[in-house]
């Protein structure tokens, strides 16, 4: 639910990281928090427990510049990823423009990204919005494993698992380490925004 | 849905926002839709991050929401936190929007809560037609710009 002000020529926009446990969702705000402007970044709001996993959300607010004379402001919010925290996951998606979908590149993660993909695709049309029309992008992450002891999964078969029907922009990552956190949200940030412009330019049509 | 907030929306909201703070002698208003993100504020508050606090203002509506039905409520429309010297209350206005009043020991919680009955309705007013009909104020405000 974009929110349109014209008294301040501003546009605000929520983009929602989601996925399952463990799989860097804070770790790619954390990383876009230390490494952003102090002047375009809001303070990072966490409310984790004490063993470092979200507990209800993490937040983040960014001025990404101006677009037709709008000044766009994108509020980043991640969701727990445990199956248990469902509830929290829906509150948190309220009035969600955009959601980069995490997923973890481990092999022994590779059911809990299918079921967290499925949870978000339920949860979205609770609230009356399809998976395959919302602002999307898939961001596989932890890559910086490839080459050691944990096993990871090759692109193909996160894209085949994943991506095969929703066809949405995807992109490597490594949260911990920032490479494609910033491809990730350049990514999303344009699709929200383009989708804000189409939805503003449609009314304005019809309305004509 | 899109929220479209016009110039003379947020004049008739401000001129709501500033009637409360002068007649509560609260510091601040604000005004949250409830996925977090702030539509207006009035009052003195340098050093708080205000989108913060939207957001967090939002989520602990929304889970305070979720008790309230699992006791067997509608919602519970009306928070309240007490500091030592600073002091929240949180009161929905209609389905979307909640009002968030800071203040201190200034004032009395009695005159707070007062003077917010009081604003409500006249915000009620102007939120609802906002939410209803943004679809042709987008279109009116696009065409005047």
């Amino acid at each position: 639910m974009p929110f349109i002000n014209f008294s301040k020529d501003e546009i605000q926009c929520k983009i929602v990281y989601y996925g399952a446990g463990f799989c860097g969702k804070t770790t790619n705000l954390q990383y876009i928090f230390s490494q952003t402007r102090d002047d375009i970044k809001g303070k990072m709001v966490s409310i984790d427990t004490k063993g470092d996993r979200t507990l209800f959300f993490d937040f983040l607010s960014l001025s990404l510049g101006k677009i037709r004379g709008f000044d766009i402001r994108v509020q980043l919010y991640t969701v727990p990823g445990q199956v248990h925290y469902d509830a929290t996951r829906k509150l948190v998606l309220k009035g969600v423009d955009g959601v980069v979908f995490v997923a973890d590149s481990l092999k022994v993660q590779r059911k809990k990204n299918i079921e967290s993909l499925i949870n978000l695709a339920k949860n979205l049309a609770e609230k009356g919005v399809s998976i395959r029309s919302i602002p999307l992008v898939i961001q596989y992450n932890k890559r910086d494993l490839d080459g050691t002891d944990s096993e990871i999964l090759p692109m193909d078969i996160l894209e085949k698992d994943l991506n095969s029907m929703l066809k949405v922009p995807s992109f490597p990552a490594s949260a911990l380490k920032g490479g494609g956190v910033y491809e990730t949200l350049r990514e999303i940030s344009k699709l929200v925004v383009k989708d804000v412009s189409r939805k503003i330019m449609l009314l304005d049509k019809q309305l004509k | 849905m899109n929220i479209i907030i016009t110039d003379k929306d947020m004049k008739k909201i401000n001129y709501c926002l500033n009637k409360m703070v002068a007649s509560s002698m609260a510091h601040s208003v604000l005004l949250i839709d409830r996925s977090g993100q702030l539509i207006a504020h009035y009052g003195n508050t340098p050093e708080i991050d205000i989108l913060s606090l939207s957001a967090l203002t939002a989520a602990n509506f929304g889970a305070t929401a979720e008790i309230a039905r699992m006791l067997g409520e509608e919602e519970f429309t009306l928070l309240f936190h007490k500091g030592r010297s600073e002091n929240v209350y949180f009161s929905a206005i209609g389905e979307h929007v909640i009002m968030v009043t800071l203040f201190d020991d200034k004032t009395s919680l009695g005159l707070i809560r007062l003077q917010i009955n009081k604003i409500i309705d006249e915000l009620s007013v102007i939120l609802s037609s906002i939410f209803e009909k943004g679809r042709v104020k987008l279109g009116e405000s696009l065409r005047s710009s």
